[in-house]
């Protein structure tokens, strides 16, 4: 599941984790038995409709603007390790 | 000088506008007020107008106040009270901000907060944690922690902060202000990085109902940048309702049997024979889903949560550990070393709810008692014309007492959460003092009151009447940097 997250925890953690989880899990299975059989699911609360803008070009973040908070950008582009590696 | 603090943001407004008050004299106070924080409320101020070009377009006839750090602002850091954005200085402007920017109300600073807005006792923040103004042995509450105690504390006049599940109204509570979370939808969430977004809400933390009225009406609309919001219509005038006559107070059954501090039950009751004083009327009504609110939202929140984090991975912004060999290795170090606790173990509960196999049993099940329990409001609200509860469970608690089990920290939104589950408006009002279950000096005690969505105006309204007839005394000196040891005092 860690993996899943992109974490990476220790033993301790793992451990303390687990405890941690099940109480929180067992707390939250008490809606597990309710019959809820034809209920709508509620995604969100407002009611919107969709609607479309305009398509029209603005003008977006500077490039410079967009990099200036990157860890290490590199030639106007972010910059990460390889993918391939593993 | 003390006596400018004494004003409400409301009152140094009028001032200013008539001519009587100068807004440069005014902000400097506060500023000297904000510099002398000792609760670890404020991650950053405000020291001058170097501090990018977001804070110098303010036209100061606004009271300055603090944001949460949950805000982005141009050129100023931005933390969400986590290491993984330390330093982190954002290319825009979040569009509440930017919104108190044009109204003319300078920002005094950005308020310490538990990380990510995920806690309710600001002990989660990466920066240590707020202390309560009140009691600085006890947690301000959470996540919104530093914006209500610099404004309990008298660093600021007043805040904004943000409330999934009780994140204004609970630190409101247990600080003694004013907190109010809108309807979703009332204010952009543009800019305010994300938590859970179909629960996210921005909203004021102030000392009176009026100033958050003030403060409601300045925020709310529709902005092109949150496709979800919608606004207010009508927009928010400042309440003067005096009495409560004709008005409909709905009490939840399920309130007798529920467990919280005596001290609580004896103000909130005290509070309902006030609304009869003031001509309310009181009611039964039932919301049998309630208390599942609880089971659902500690599986939509985080589900909603490890999905909006995935996007710290060490790539565009923020912190980046892990070597430059690996692009795994690189991600989970980043995350691992960037994190904390307690939004580790949300991204794990979120992840392993929506994954393949649970998600039906889990957030499934949960997106269907978020309906149920929506549903018990619509049904409360075709008899009565507001829902009320205590706000928290109990007072303050004290540092250090919960963060060994986060479940029984998580129970202190039993009363929030079911609202911002329908996603309706609830403010909490001051309503009187109670010594903790343990014992020791008296501290704040929160009423909690909800009305069905956008019916803010008439919520404010009835909040100000009530707020009238308590006449709560807001405690030590907030116009004073507070310098009391309550404990001591009494």
């Amino acid at each position: 599941m860690a993996r899943l997250a992109r974490l990476r925890l220790s033993e301790e953690e793992v451990e303390k984790m687990v405890g941690e989880l099940s109480g929180i899990l067992e707390h939250v299975d008490r809606i597990g038995n309710l019959d809820l059989e034809g209920v709508e699911p509620t995604a969100h609360v407002v009611k919107l409709e969709n609607v479309l803008r305009p398509d029209e070009p603005r003008p977006s973040l500077p490039r410079d603007a967009a990099l200036a908070s990157a860890p290490e950008p590199q030639d106007g582009a972010f910059r990460a390790p390889s993918p391939q590696a593993e | 000088m003390s006596d400018l603090l004494k004003l409400t943001a409301l009152e140094a407004h009028e001032a200013m506008v008539a001519g009587d008050l100068a807004a440069a004299e005014y902000t400097a106070a506060w500023k000297a007020a904000a510099a002398g924080d000792e609760l670890n409320a404020y991650l950053w101020r405000n020291e001058g107008a170097e501090e990018g070009e977001a804070i110098a377009v303010a036209r100061d006839c606004i009271a300055p106040i603090a944001v949460k750090d949950i805000f982005t602002t141009e050129g100023v850091p931005t933390t969400a009270g986590s290491r993984i954005l330390e330093g982190y200085r954002p290319p825009y402007t979040s569009t509440a901000v930017r919104k108190l920017l044009e109204a003319g109300a300078p920002i005094l600073g950005k308020t310490n907060m538990d990380e990510f807005a995920m806690g309710s006792s600001n002990e989660n923040s990466a920066y240590g944690p707020v202390l309560n103004p009140w009691d600085r042995e006890r947690v301000p509450g959470g996540s919104s922690g530093g914006s209500a105690a610099v404004v309990a504390g008298g660093l600021a006049p007043w805040a904004i902060g943000t409330d999934t599940g009780g994140s204004i109204r609970q630190p409101a509570s247990f600080c003694g202000i004013v907190g109010l979370k809108p309807t979703y939808g009332a204010i952009s969430r543009y800019g305010m990085i994300a938590f859970a977004s179909s629960l996210d809400q921005c909203g004021p933390l102030t000392r009176t109902v009026s100033d958050a009225a003030l403060l409601l009406g300045i925020l709310q609309g529709h902005d092109p940048c949150d496709s979800t919001s919608v606004g207010i219509e009508g927009g928010v005038s400042l309440p003067d309702r005096e009495d409560l006559s004709g008005l409909r107070f709905g009490v939840p059954a399920e309130l007798a049997r529920d467990d919280f501090d005596a001290g609580v039950r004896a103000v909130f009751e005290q509070t309902l024979r006030k609304i009869e004083e003031l001509g309310g009327e009181i009611a039964e009504v039932a919301l049998p889903s309630a208390e599942h609110g609880i089971s659902a939202y500690y599986v939509i929140a985080p589900a909603e949560a490890s999905s909006n984090l995935a996007r710290y991975d060490g790539v565009r912004y923020g912190m980046r550990d892990g070597g430059d060999s690996d692009l795994i290795e690189m991600y989970e170090t980043t995350r691992s070393e960037g994190f904390g606790p307690e939004v580790k173990r949300r991204i794990m509960l979120g992840t392993y709810a929506l994954s393949s196999g649970y998600y039906e049993a889990y957030y499934g099940q949960a997106q269907k008692v978020r309906t149920r329990i929506a549903e018990d409001f619509s049904g409360a609200f075709a008899g009565v014309d507001f829902v009320v509860t205590p706000t928290a469970p109990s007072v303050a608690f004290k540092l250090g007492e919960k963060t060994d089990d986060p479940l029984a920290m998580y129970l202190n939104d039993f009363f929030t959460v079911p609202m911002s589950l329908a996603g309706i408006p609830a403010i909490s009002i001051p309503a009187g003092l109670a010594a903790p279950a343990g014992g020791g000096p008296q501290l704040p005690v929160g009423f909690q009151i909800a009305a069905p969505a956008f019916a803010e105006q008439k919520l404010l309204d009835a909040a100000y009447a009530l707020e009238q007839g308590i006449g709560f005394d807001r405690g030590p000196n907030p116009g004073e940097r507070f310098s009391i040891d309550r404990a001591a005092d009494g």
